[in-house]
């Protein structure tokens, strides 16, 4: 029962790490532009494709194939911007609807270059960390985790410490105030849509070889990621990744006790819960709608 | 120029243009013509919902309780068919009724996620229990409407000749309805609670309850098209109700445009003809998904009252030149 237990915890672990980077672009994208970006799974699942196409068909290897998802999907997240969010600066359903169509786009490309088919990606390492006889770690997801881990403190670092941050910050909390402060909200835009592209493109980069990588696997990215955030507050950065780690261990305990299914219907009614008792989640203070 | 005896000659035409139009068609044509006239009181009814100014993501979802609901009434108490599609629609309506006392405290975006959550715990719902909603495989031989017979015409509703007339009449009916309930007291109250809310509240409309009235009338609408879809296709699955079609009917009120009840009628018919005949005839029905999200991206960015607008302005230059040549040429040049 306890190895059940730690088994379970490390895969809540593994959840949570990967669920905080998409979660997090998108909370970064939504406070910066105040749009809901529908198309993040579908970012989410740009990277795996990348890591399809560059790793497993042009077998290069895989950390620059992730890199590469990380730069492509970040551009992708700047094109959107350009297109899309900027010409619709001060329409939030209109960009919400844009987006909705962005995603379609990018679905039906990749089903045209790829096939509607599960993709199988190679694993990049079969090593596991055995800990105990029913407690095995494998190396992948640690990696997931580590760098997971690793991408979150630089954001962080970038977003208290440098100029741009600031300004980052600064418009996300006002963006009126911001810009007459001399700060460029078009390239604050740009900035956040890379951003929140490239953590999603990593994201599915780096758990490509883990899951199925199929067109649609945005979906479900998505809905998780929208119960992230509004348990955790929109417009809130910490509360996403703690919210992240809270939901992936709610999930995952109840996948491993009962069933998948279950599992998303409590994460969606919990997430219903907050918005009737505290629309603005447990972390968040601006009152953005 | 608008005489009453002109209105009705046009609602004549169209009439007849509607019941000759499938004998124009293919077989295939018909049955394409069944869904069209199927989505189009799903996406009306869609409208109707956006009057009061929300947003909701879970009508497609809402039209899936009507059909599994009109589904199970015949199959587990043998109910007669145009019965239980008129219970199916109740249904649904009693579902939003209930999803309304949590949905209605959230407003915009948070309305926008709360009802899309509720619409995905429904389905989930459907694909976990087996009983009674047959899991992801969801109902199968769904009783089809009984043949029957008026005068000299025969019925039989595996035709979709026969289905599309009997959708249209229901279809038809409930566009006036919901065109009367728009013209209504209450329907002014809907404008008024999305334009001024506030004012409204401190005239003394209860606000809360006419989002709620708004979106409980709507859902029945959805959900009786829902259950016209069921009886048609005779199997329901949660699949069908997905956020896709969802999309789909945003996609359709997007490019119609919300401004008038026919606005999202031509968005739906527009994209249907797009679909089955352009995309069709080039075999490039891979790329639907692409074509509308393209569609849906370029109407926000360049034509954001939608295709009635282009309408509007068609009447409106048809009515005014009708006037300049009725008051002579002294408003033709009023700069000069």
């Amino acid at each position: 029962m306890v190895e059940l237990l730690a088994q379970t915890g490390l895969n809540a672990i593994y959840a949570a790490a990967y669920m905080s980077l998409i979660a997090v672009g998108l909370v970064l994208v939504f406070g910066v532009l105040g749009v809901i970006n529908f198309a993040h799974g579908e970012l989410f699942m740009i990277g795996a494709y990348v890591v399809v196409a560059i790793y497993a068909d042009f077998q290069m290897p895989y950390v620059l194939a992730a890199a590469a998802a990380l730069v492509f999907v970040g551009a992708v997240g700047i094109l959107m911007e350009r297109t899309m969010f900027g010409p619709l600066r001060d329409n939030p359903l209109g960009g919400l609807v844009a987006s909705i169509g962005f995603l379609l786009i990018l679905q039906a490309l990749v089903s045209v270059q790829f096939g509607v088919r599960m993709e199988h990606v190679p694993p990049v390492t079969q090593d596991v960390i055995v800990i105990s006889e029913k407690v095995r770690l494998p190396v992948q997801r640690l990696a997931v985790i580590i760098a997971s881990i690793v991408f979150l403190s630089l954001l962080w670092i970038f977003l208290r410490k440098s100029k741009f941050g600031w300004a980052l910050r600064a418009s996300a909390q006002d963006r009126e105030a911001a810009s007459l402060q001399g700060i460029s909200i078009t390239r604050i835009s740009i900035i956040a849509m890379f951003i929140g592209g490239a953590l999603a493109g990593i994201a599915g980069a780096l758990t490509a070889p883990l899951i199925s990588v199929n067109p649609h696997m945005g979906h479900s990215v998505i809905v998780a990621a929208f119960i992230v955030i509004i348990v955790g507050g929109v417009g809130s950065l910490e509360g996403a990744v703690v919210a992240s780690i809270a939901y992936a261990f709610v999930h995952t305990i109840i996948t491993t006790f009962w069933d998948g299914v279950i599992a998303d219907i409590v994460g969606l009614a919990l997430m219903l819960a907050v918005l009737i008792i505290k629309p603005t989640g447990l972390f968040g203070t601006a009152d953005r709608a | 120029m608008r005489s009453v005896s002109g209105r009705v000659g046009i609602w004549l035409l169209l009439a007849a243009v509607l019941v000759l139009l499938p004998h124009a068609l293919s077989f295939s044509q018909q049955e394409i013509l069944v869904f069209l006239t199927i989505n189009i009181l799903l996406v009306a009814s869609y409208r109707l919902l956006t009057l009061t100014g929300e947003w909701s993501l879970g009508h497609a979802v809402i039209m899936g309780v009507g059909a599994y609901a009109s589904a199970l009434y015949t199959k587990e108490f043998g109910i007669f068919v145009p019965v239980s599609m008129v219970l199916g629609a109740c249904t649904a309506a009693l579902v939003a009724m209930i999803l309304s006392y949590p949905l209605f405290r959230m407003k915009g975006f948070y309305f926008l996620i709360g009802s899309f959550a509720a619409g995905e715990i429904i389905r989930l719902f459907w694909n976990r229990f087996r009983e009674p909603f047959g899991g992801p495989k969801g109902i199968k031989r769904i009783d089809p409407m009984p043949d029957f017979d008026i005068l000299v015409w025969q019925f039989d509703f595996f035709e979709p000749v026969s289905y599309y007339y009997f959708s249209a009449v229901v279809v038809g009916a409930s566009l006036w309805l919901m065109w009367r309930i728009e013209r209504s007291p209450v329907g002014l109250t809907f404008h008024a609670v999305h334009w001024q809310d506030k004012l409204a509240e401190a005239t003394g409309v209860n606000v809360r309850a006419y989002r709620t009235l708004a979106f409980v009338v709507a859902s029945g609408f959805a959900g009786l098209s829902g259950a016209l879809l069921a009886h048609y296709i005779g199997a329901v699955n949660p699949n069908i109700f997905d956020l896709e079609l969802m999309v789909f009917v945003l996609t359709w009120t997007i490019i119609g445009g919300t401004a008038t009840i026919y606005g999202p009628v031509i968005g739906c018919i527009a994209l249907t003809i797009v679909n089955e005949i352009v995309l069709r005839e080039f075999g490039l029905e891979q790329m639907r998904p692409f074509v509308y999200g393209l569609l849906m991206i370029v109407s926000v960015l360049f034509l954001p009252k939608g295709l009635e607008s282009l309408v509007q302005k068609g009447l409106a230059r048809i009515a005014s030149s009708g006037l300049d040549r009725d008051m002579g040429r002294e408003r033709e040049t009023p700069g000069s």
